[in-house]
């Protein structure tokens, strides 16, 4: 489902002296249906930034990024978009959202976008909502009055809500109590159940090794110094 | 799927001074492009091209017409590119003032375009009129205030009325939210966001804030001394920028 094959990553920043900065060399990875793989490597490493490129918000300066039949790294935007709408589903550490749409429109958003009707829409929002214990008198409100940890799983409850065959997750258990944990990590059980390609960035180990089917440390893929 | 907008090699000079060069791209329909750069960059110039505003030196402007399929714009007769204006165009201009008539109601404001396609039913024109004042949050009982009663983004929200009210295709936006307070253009975001997916509208919206671009485009041209200097995805473009120019304006933006 997911297919890197010799990606690579410089970042050249003109305004600061043009310096060149290589920060992923060689990377190669294959995510199947129904498998969860775990990146991990010390903070700096490129997790994010691995992850970043699967989803088209980094551009990768060479190789292939095949996601769903579609090539990332050199798709038009608007293939992007669709391979986003309808096949990768990312939850970021933070939400950004539209400032006055209520939180059960944001998390259902991702559902109407795909064309289901409005009422199954909500009422898929409202469960997920429930199941991550966001009460429900704030499922009218904006979630950018919310607090962090409240934010972080509307943030999720909006990435679990289109059944996306491919799916990224940065740091989903973060910063969440035991329940809530308890309740992500069932959400990615189930969404690897139904066939979904998994790629995570855990810190939390015991959360790794349960839903994680094998590691990549992509420390492999630093380039060497020159 | 066939492109609503197909633009190659516009240029534009003002005498010998470049206005904007060379500037290519194809609009899918249900599209938000932006267009960011400073002041002097171009990309008004190019915006008001694009619309039939002035005539570019050079290039072609393809337009899906409803009925004749591909036609270029800037060779349409004068009564086509009017007809063509007002039935699959609108355009939002920054000062609401130029985008409206200040001294007709608010109502007629709306009920105007609609009688220029064609409508002639008052108690149909007032009610279409009541309904999108309605949807752009204009309470039912300023239909008959002059705009010139209203605030700046009470006017801004009957200018998009106004434009929205035929349905068009196609809509150019130059600095919707220029000069409203934040509050203010948060929720005009949100209002152009909900009705350019309601409406499935493809839209070309030309601003300096890249807040706004993040927010209702889908991908995006960053211009600089009539160049287009980059394009691509809009989260890809401000969070992983490639050109100078791009990294010195997203690193240039105040954080709140």
């Amino acid at each position: 489902m997911i297919e890197i094959e010799n990606v690579s990553k410089t970042f050249t920043l003109h305004n600061q002296g043009s310096a060149v900065i290589p920060v992923m060399e060689g990377a190669n990875l294959s995510v199947q249906p129904g498998e969860c793989v775990a990146l991990v490597g010390a903070s700096g490493a490129g997790k994010s930034t691995l992850m970043r490129m699967i989803y088209g918000n980094y551009l990768a300066a060479s190789g292939r990024i095949v996601v769903g039949g579609i090539d990332v790294a050199q798709a038009a935007p608007r293939d992007i978009l669709t391979l986003r709408r309808q096949t990768l589903g990312y939850v970021s550490q933070f939400l950004r959202v539209v400032p006055r749409v209520p939180t059960l429109e944001v998390v259902a958003e991702p559902l109407l976008m795909v064309g289901e009707g409005r009422e199954a829409s909500l009422a898929r929002a409202g469960e997920l909502l429930a199941r991550l214990n966001i009460p429900e008198r704030l499922w009218g409100l904006s979630p950018t009055t919310f607090s962090g940890g409240e934010q972080q799983r509307v943030n999720i409850a909006r990435g679990f809500a289109h059944a996306y065959p491919a799916l990224l997750l940065d740091e989903p258990t973060a910063s969440l109590d035991a329940q809530n944990r308890e309740t992500v990590l069932s959400l990615v059980e189930e969404a690897k159940v139904r066939g979904a390609a998994i790629v995570g960035i855990f810190h939390d180990e015991a959360a790794r090794d349960r839903v994680c089917d094998r590691e990549i440390d992509v420390t492999a893929f630093t380039p060497v110094a020159a | 799927m066939t492109p609503l907008l197909q633009v190659s090699d516009i240029s534009k000079y003002y005498g010998t001074r470049l206005g904007c060069r060379d500037v290519s791209f194809d609009l899918f329909p249900g599209e938000v492009m932006g267009i960011v750069g400073e002041s002097g960059s171009g990309k008004s110039t190019l915006l008001g091209c694009l619309a039939g505003q002035f005539a570019p030196d050079t290039g072609e402007v393809l337009f899906d017409t409803r009925g004749e399929g591909a036609r270029d714009t800037l060779k349409l007769s004068e009564p086509e590119r009017r007809m063509l204006a007002r039935t699959d165009w609108a355009f939002v201009h920054q000062h609401a003032r130029e985008g409206l008539r200040m001294g007709v109601s608010a109502g007629g404001n709306v009920g105007e375009r609609l009688m220029a396609v064609g409508a002639r039913h008052y108690g149909d024109i007032r009610d279409q009129a009541i309904d999108w004042l309605g949807r752009v949050e204009i309470a039912e009982d300023r239909v008959d205030d002059k705009p010139t009663a209203f605030s700046g983004g009470m006017q801004q929200r009957l200018q998009i009325a106004r434009n929205l009210v035929t349905g068009p295709r196609l809509v150019f936006m130059d600095e919707p939210t220029g000069g409203l307070d934040v509050s203010v253009q948060a929720r005009l975001l949100d209002l152009l966001r909900g009705l350019v997916r309601e409406m499935g509208l493809s839209a070309i919206i030309v601003t300096h804030d890249l807040a706004v671009v993040r927010l209702l485009a889908d991908r995006l041209m960053v211009m600089k001394d009539g160049h287009v200097v980059e394009t691509g995805l809009t989260d890809q473009v401000l969070d992983d920028p490639q050109h100078g120019y791009t990294q010195l304006l997203v690193s240039s933006v105040l954080q709140v």
